[in-house]
């Protein structure tokens, strides 16, 4: 795609393992365009944090990627590790669902904001501290100043991921991937959390991935999903096609196994029966075939591809797609 | 009673848990009453820290209560001892969250569903058998492949359904289910809920659902209570309450769930913060810190449950219906 912020082209990545070569991302295309949020979807296992640190060039050492990661018009897969190191402080970010995965639990939250903000940003230690405590303010932390001196692990849950995302921000980043950032915080602080990565958004003209397993959170927070599974992307559309009319099986039925709430207790839920195909043991023909309520014919010796069907920006990877108009 | 089961198999009466840390109280269930009746789903929902796992530990005697009473079947567990609470424990299993921590990594499968059996005293290694068969093939899995391999070998949703297995074994009358769902995909977990609802109906169970998630517990229960830092805020039918809550903690609850459908724009909330200290609980009601309606009331009168609509009952002092 011409003027992305960020373009995967056929992004490829083998682990090896005990068991053989896991294919955890599998011939990955995906484009966000500058102030735009895709929402990548689907179940753990499928290559969700994968794609996102090939994205990132932070792949398992033993990790192999081939494809190509344009962002702002450099192949990222090219570039030293120095220039990758300035490159994620500055432009590219990351908040993973762990936040201490990118906090320092021996460092106080202002050294590691004012550190940051000093490596990246040319601001005396005054300025970067006054920065520190608006950051902090703005992702909705009482007390800021006080925090400055706190380590991370006197703070909650949803405190601390409120801190990952002050850091994430804090040198105003033109792509942030958020890496099922709610995914281990109650309902009530995951809304809240989301609120605040939407209105940063907004306010920065800033790109946003969200990764999630809940079709619940892209639903109303994002311009674009891409559905993973088994590695691959088998549908994709803006958000509003996607859920006016799921086309990939797949999709479909990840939406159905959700709990709804305006039917009576007690309604089976619709499962997905089964479960993903071992990565080390691909299927020759779709991913999803053994669990496929559709599955007929080449569905088990082809894989289909991703293709566009009525309008473009429609794709989904299915010989027997749902029909249009018999959707939700 | 306020919460009107009309043949309640488990009861609990203020119920008060409390934990004692670097000389600091948790006060981590305070004054809980409830009742279940007898083939009925209660769901157990609110923040994690708010007291569920607790409770569920005190109605199993797993954990002593500070003071309260726990009734099952009419006898109170808290003075049992030894071979009589024993013999009641039987009647009352728990299952997990976490799955694949709750088996033990070095057991095989057929040994780990039997040893509540062996525990029990049955002796016999063919009834034993037979009995492990029976609830393997019950949840869905094959006795001859899975019985000798070891739990590393199965995914957490296979994981649960031996955990599930494991816990009917006994043929228990009453089951608490700890957020059994919680660390499970949306796939799995559908599997997982019909499952249970499968067991519930072939065995005949009580069940006491424990979970985070509001939309997960009413797919499953008769009625919902909700609880905040260890306080009970609301309990009623699970469709009456989500159609019209009364306390506003569970409105919260519920508008915070996300809506699988763009047209439905995620109503930026209401800054309403995290749930306080359960050192030092704030006076009065305890969501008052997080509530929209607090007022001076609110600070100085703990509420008491009252009923608001017929077999719904808040703990509020300005309750929205
Ligand atoms: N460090 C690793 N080494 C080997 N395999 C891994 C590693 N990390 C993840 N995997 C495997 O790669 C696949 C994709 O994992 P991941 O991207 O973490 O999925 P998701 O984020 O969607 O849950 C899975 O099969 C997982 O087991
Ligand atoms: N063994 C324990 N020792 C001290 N505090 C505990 C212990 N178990 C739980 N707590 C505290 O008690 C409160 C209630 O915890 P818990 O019952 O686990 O809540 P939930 O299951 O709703 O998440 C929390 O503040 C928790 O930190
Ligand atoms: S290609 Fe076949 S098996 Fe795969 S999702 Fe479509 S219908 Fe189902
Ligand atoms: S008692 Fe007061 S603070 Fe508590 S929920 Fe009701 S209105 Fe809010
Ligand atoms: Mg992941
Ligand atoms: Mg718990």
């Amino acid at each position: 795609m011409n003027g992305a912020l960020l373009s995967v082209e056929d992004a490829v990545v083998d682990l090896p393992t005990p068991r053989g070569n896991l294919r955890a991302v599998d011939h990955v295309d995906l484009a966000v365009g500058a102030g735009r949020t895709l929402g990548i979807v689907g179940e753990s296992g499928c290559g969700k944090t994968m794609l996102s640190r090939a994205i990132l060039q932070l792949l398992p050492r033993k990790a192999k990627l081939s494809g190509r990661v344009i962002f702002d018009g450099q192949d990222l897969t090219t570039l030293s590790a120095e220039k990758l190191r300035k490159l994620r402080g500055r432009s590219l970010a990351v908040v993973f669902q762990d936040p201490m995965t990118s906090l320092n639990p021996v460092l106080t939250i202002g050294t590691q904001l004012i550190e940051t903000i000093q490596e990246h940003l040319e601001l005396d230690l005054a300025q970067a501290r006054q920065r520190s405590v608006e950051l902090l303010t703005a992702v909705g932390i009482p007390a800021p100043e006080q925090r400055l001196t706190q380590y991370p692990h006197q703070l909650s849950g949803g405190m601390r991921q409120r801190v990952a995302i002050a850091v994430a921000l804090s040198c105003e980043p033109k792509l942030l991937i958020a890496d099922e950032p709610t995914t281990a915080l109650d309902v009530t602080i995951q809304a809240q959390i989301l609120d605040l990565l939407a209105r940063e958004q907004q306010r920065r003209h800033m790109a946003m991935i969200i990764i999630t397993h809940d079709l619940g959170v892209v639903a109303g927070r994002t311009d674009e999903v891409a559905v993973m599974y088994a590695g691959r992307v088998v549908e994709r559309a803006p958000t509003p096609a996607l859920f006016k009319q799921m086309r990939m099986p797949y999709t479909e039925a990840l939406l159905a196994a959700l709990p709804k709430l305006d039917v009576p207790p007690h309604t089976p839920l619709p499962a997905i029966s089964g479960r993903p195909p071992d990565p080390t043991r691909p299927l020759k023909g779709c991913s999803f075939s053994p669990r496929c309520r559709y599955s007929a014919g080449r569905c088990s010796t082809e894989k289909p591809r991703l293709s566009p069907a009525e309008t473009l920006e429609h794709l989904y990877a299915c010989f027997h797609p749902i029909a249009a108009g018999s959707g939700a | 009673m306020l919460q009107a089961a009309s043949d309640p198999l488990m009861k609990v009466e203020n119920l008060v848990v409390e934990y004692s840390v670097g000389g600091k109280t948790i006060h981590a269930v305070s004054d809980v009453s409830l009742e279940i009746a007898r083939g009925e789903t209660l769901g157990l929902v609110g923040e994690s820290g708010c007291g569920k796992s607790t409770l569920g530990r005190a109605v199993l005697q797993l954990r002593q209560a500070v003071s309260g009473k726990v009734l099952f079947d009419g006898h109170d567990l808290t003075t049992l001892k030894g071979e009589s609470l024993r013999k009641m424990r039987r009647r009352v299993q728990l299952i997990f969250q976490d799955p694949i921590a709750s088996l033990n990594p070095r057991r095989r499968i057929g040994d780990i569903v039997a040893e509540p059996l062996v525990i029990a005293g049955v002796r016999d290694p063919e009834e034993r058998k037979r009995r492990v068969s029976e609830v393997l093939s019950a949840v869905g899995l094959d006795p001859t492949l899975v019985s000798g391999r070891l739990p590393h070998e199965f995914s957490g949703g296979q994981c649960q359904r031996i955990c599930i297995a494991r816990s009917l074994v006994l043929n228990p009358e009453f089951v608490i289910c700890d957020e059994p769902v919680s660390a499970l995909d949306v796939s799995i977990r559908a599997q997982i809920l019909n499952l249970l609802e499968e067991m519930k109906a072939r065995y005949g169970l009580t069940l006491l659902f424990i979970a985070h998630d509001l939309a997960v517990v009413k797919a499953v229960s008769d009625r919902v209570a909700v609880m905040y830092l260890g306080r009970l805020c609301e309990v009623g039918p699970s469709e009456q309450l989500f159609a019209r809550p009364a306390h506003p903690y569970t409105a919260l609850l519920i508008e915070a769930i996300p809506v699988p459908d763009p047209d439905v724009r995620p109503t930026m909330s209401v800054p309403v913060g995290e749930p306080p200290s359960p050192i030092a609980p704030p006076s009065g009601c305890r969501f008052r810190t997080r509530c929209p309606r607090a007022d001076a009331r609110c600070a100085s009168e703990v509420p008491e449950l009252r009923v608001v609509a017929p077999g719904q009952f808040a703990a509020c002092h300005h309750p929205l219906i």
